[in-house]
């Protein structure tokens, strides 16, 4: 293999009051897709800005070689210029611009300030053609889905001209099948010359693309492995991460078997909804589950399955149009139509989305776990701060959110002790049914243990657990029973017994098989 | 309310408290740490100190004089009132652009009633919060429930009841008020008891409030020690005991070295304290927050958001009715062109004393604050006779300066 093109020496970063990289060293070879893995605040991303300018020359200790060249980035047109291009989690693109107007933004096709349009939408379709991408250069971004966004910022880099492509977790927001798309391009491009350097927390992901993966933890690189050797399994990945063997990933629970007679804790049926906006289409279509206390069952499928969808609409009807479907409590009908019915009927739902729907990152960890069941902390209207205090700090304590006080504001905090916090505030609200929704989503390792921890406890205490996840894994390592559903169908129910990746994702795809 | 200005050291929470308990370090290092940690809160609070002792050295102590700060009070208490309803509409991530039309038409309206028909003043006084309420609501109404952005309807506001302020008063000025409710406006408490060289009702209110003040602050740490939670060093509480008597006792003697606590003062006082209170500790307040900091977080916790911005916006418009009588009674006249710009001046104050222009974030003590530091640059400013010209310009590099201050200090803390 061909020898260095980067070389990022023994760099130092330190924030106001955190080391965030107290000593990484990353060789890249040219030509190569180069993994970097690590739990969240290892400083995957912190070393990515360090690389590309964010934090300027002069923030940080260490040396950067590119090329054989040592490199002071003042900014990010600095390290554009030599042909490093970091593309953000969050996408950086303008929804009402065209994908043209998108691909040259700031590095416009222009006379004397003026547009040339002609040369830009032939740049701009010359480019699409390279990332495998077929719609109109002049194409709205906002009508164009986020696979497709995420190949509109590639573009972008490619009419940078660019040598060393960063992508930080480029397939988080994306379905298997953009993912896989995502994957191929990276490849080709590698290919075609080009560097890759791809964060990611998918170890499939990282088999199949990546030559070799360096680890980083708690702010140094830790070893960088080979991934096409043998020994390089997913397991040895993982234990690099968390810096100790996994000899189990999930905690061990005892099968629940459901007793024979009693109603279900919950029990929706032929469930229905429409699409808020295209209210032809069904999202939710005639799904009937059921879940019993003490047991933990979970839903699997493909983006657009309808999952979150079917529990949305459940919980006070937050999503669509609803168009038919029962909702029973321990064997009564309820009504859920608002938040605040589903949540006195003893129902939590825990979003997907933490930052966006969970919590309010402003405010304090106190204040938001209180938050849906502020009565329970006040008398009359008026809160008693002193017993909402205490009530924080035990969760602080049992959940193990790592923060120094409870007057932290949640923003601060890490993603896996945000969603503990997420967490705790429905824990709090006392529901006898919990609909987790991906409760794991983008939290390291270490993290992930507790949270299956907690939700193992939740079912021993005898609450009915809905769960969620596009990880079929965890799926399997921790629910008793597992529906699939496919296109807003249910389309198979799978006792644990049965269970394994093979069985779930035959069913999970079968609609989509017989629809087209 | 200076009394309530200084008792916010006392008030702040959190930072100061949960981390305390480190026996050995010393008083000075644990005040510099507080004030360090809770930067937002008492930068303000600096700068209106800092702002407050320039003016008194530039006026040769003029600007203290009891007969100003009575005066102070008297000139600001309208836009003290409007910025405790605008702080928590600006905290539900809201504005809202109406009020100084709103406080014109309740003061056209309070004229219509008393002077033309004659009705006696409570009952005026009763009919005006609820005809301002009822502007609120109305207004509240579409942005709550009709989903039309805050921005529009308000604007709307300003000039459906910039036009109802005309014709009601027909484009005259109208007055002049009852007696009862002139008091409202500059009057002060009566004098009782024997002759002294102070107010002697002020004094004892003084002393009422310390009593209380105290009380609450011993209250609240047993309650903390209850909960079994980390409590505030003994040495950093009594200097917070010490410095809360003092201010109470500075602001007290000063007032009752003149006429006494102007009954707006009083109003402003219990404002300041209900609001505050129902802000920090109840339901209601939390909501607020919630809406403003996330408002689909918050939907997804089961907060009635209409509900809650509907009633930020019917209390925005009993404030501003509130304040529109306090005006007019000071004027003892209702005019057309009153109340001009009121609006701006509170959602100044708002953004002075730490509001965020995406919500969620803020106190009423802030307001205030904000508030305090309009006033005086007003005061100041007029003592030394610069004209308006130059106090708009003036207020509004403050404004600017402010803000500012506010946004380097929190990229410096946080990224």
């Amino acid at each position: 293999m061909a020898g260095p093109v980067l070389e990022m020496r023994s760099i130092v970063k330190t924030f106001p009051g955190v080391k965030a990289l107290s000593d990484v060293t990353l060789t890249v070879r040219q030509g190569e897709v180069h993994a970097i893995c690590g739990e969240n605040g290892a400083g995957k991303s912190t070393l990515m800005k360090v690389l590309s300018g964010v934090h300027p020359h002069g923030s940080y200790e260490g040396e950067i070689l590119f090329e054989g060249e040592v490199c002071r980035f003042r900014d990010i047109r600095a390290s554009e210029e030599h042909g490093i291009v970091i593309i953000h989690q969050e996408l950086a693109l303008v929804p009402f611009l065209s994908i043209a107007e998108n691909i040259f933004l700031g590095n416009e096709h222009a006379s004397r300030g003026f547009i040339n349009w002609n040369d830009t939408l032939r740049h701009a379709t010359e480019l699409l053609r390279r990332v495998g991408l077929d719609e109109h250069p002049e194409t709205r971004v906002a009508d164009i889905g986020v696979g497709k966004q995420q190949l509109v910022e590639i573009a972008k880099a490619l009419s940078k001209k660019v040598k060393l492509l960063i992508l930080d977790e480029p397939t988080a927001a994306l379905n298997d099948e953009d993912s896989g798309k995502l994957l191929d391009l990276i490849l080709q491009l590698k290919d075609q010359g080009i560097t890759s350097i791809i964060i990611s927390h998918k170890l499939n992901e990282i088999r199949r693309v990546a030559d070799s993966v360096t680890i980083i933890r708690d702010g140094r690189s830790i070893e960088t492995l080979d991934v096409k050797s043998e020994e390089t399994t997913e397991d040895r990945i993982i234990s690099g991460m968390v810096g100790r063997d996994l000899d189990n990933r999930f905690p061990d629970r005892t099968p629940h078997h459901p007793e024979e007679g009693a109603a279900p804790a919950l029990e929706i049926r032929n469930w229905t909804v429409h699409h808020p906006i295209d209210q032809q289409r069904k999202v939710v279509d005639d799904v009937s589950i059921e879940v019993r206390r003490g047991e933990i069952v979970g839903i699997a499928g493909l983006m657009g399955a309808g999952r979150t969808e079917l529990a949305m609409s459940v919980f006070g009807r937050t999503y669509g149009r609803y168009a038919g479907g029962t909702v029973l409590k321990d064997g009564e009908e309820i009504r859920t139509r608002t938040v605040a019915e589903a949540v006195a009927h003893g129902i939590a739902y825990v979003t997907e989305d933490r930052k966006h729907y969970g919590l309010n990152l402003i405010d304090t960890i106190n204040r938001n776990i209180s938050l849906t069941a502020l009565s329970k902390v006040a008398k009359r209207g008026i809160v008693d701060e002193h017993e909402e205090r205490q009530v924080a700090e035990g969760y602080r304590k049992s959940m193990n959110i790592k923060a120094p006080t409870v007057f932290e504001p949640v923003g601060k905090l890490s993603g896996g002790n945000q969603q503990k916090v997420v967490l705790s505030k429905w824990i709090f609200a006392g529901p006898d049914v919990l609909i987790l929704d991906e409760p794991t989503r983008g939290i390291d390792v270490g993290a992930k243990y507790e949270i299956y921890t907690v939700i193992d406890q939740l079912a021993a205490q005898g609450k009915a657990v809905v769960f969620i996840s596009s990880e079929l894994p965890e799926l399997l390592g921790m629910c008793d029973r597992i529906y699939t559903m496919a296109a807003g169908r249910l389309t198979g129910e799978v006792p644990r017994a049965e269970a394994t990746q093979e069985v779930l994702m035959r069913q999970m795809t079968k609609d989509k098989e017989v629809t087209r | 309310m200076s009394t309530e200005v200084t008792k916010s050291p006392a008030a702040a929470p959190p930072g100061a408290g949960g981390s305390g308990g480190a026996a050995g370090e010393n008083l000075l290092q644990l005040v510099i740490g507080g004030l360090r940690r809770n930067m937002r809160q008492y930068g303000m609070l600096l700068a209106l100190g800092l702002i407050v002792a320039v003016f008194a050295v530039w006026t040769d102590g003029d600007l203290l004089l009891p007969r100003n700060v009575s005066n102070l009070v008297l000139q600001n208490s309208y836009v003290l009132i409007l910025a405790i309803g605008m702080m928590l509409v600006i905290i539900a991530g809201h504005i809202d652009l109406s009020v100084g039309s709103v406080t014109a038409f309740v003061g056209a309206f309070a004229a219509v009633l008393t002077v033309e028909h004659g009705v006696s003043w409570p009952v005026a006084v009763v009919l005006c919060l609820l005809a301002g309420a009822a502007a609120g609501a109305a207004q509240g109404f579409f942005i709550a429930y009709l989903g039309i952005p805050s921005f529009i309807v308000t604007l709307a506001g300003m000039l459906i009841f910039r036009g109802f302020t005309e014709i009601l008063l027909e484009g005259q000025t109208l007055g002049p008020f009852p007696d009862g409710l002139q008091k409202m406006g500059n009057g002060f408490l009566p004098e009782v008891g024997p002759h002294t060289n102070y107010h002697n009702l002020t004094l004892l209110l003084g002393l009422a409030l310390i009593v209380f003040a105290v009380f609450q602050e011993v209250r609240d740490r047993r309650r903390q020690r209850e909960f079994s939670l980390d409590v505030v060093p003994l040495n950093l509480f009594l200097l917070k005991l010490v410095s809360i008597v003092a201010a109470i006792l500075v602001v007290t003697m000063l007032l009752a070295s003149y006429k006494g606590a102007p009954i707006v003062l009083l109003i402003l006082g219990a404002l300041v304290v209900g609001y505050g209170y129902v802000m920090r500790n109840s339901v209601f307040g939390r909501h607020i927050y919630a809406i403003g900091g996330n408002l689909p977080a918050a939907k997804l916790s089961g907060v009635k958001d209409k509900k809650v911005t509907f009633f930020v916006f019917l209390n925005m418009g009993a404030l501003a009715a509130l304040a529109g009588l306090a005006i007019a009674a000071r004027l003892n006249a209702a005019s057309p062109k009153a109340g001009l710009n009121y609006e701006l001046e509170a959602i100044a104050s708002s953004f002075i004393g730490g509001a965020s222009m995406s919500g969620g974030v803020g106190t009423v003590l802030g307001a205030i604050i904000g508030g305090l530091v309009l006033g005086v640059l007003n005061n100041g400013m007029n003592l030394l006779s610069v004209g308006t010209d130059w106090q708009q310009v003036i207020k509004g590099l403050a404004l600017l300066a402010a803000v500012g201050f506010d946004v380097w200090n929190k990229r410096k803390s946080g990224s």
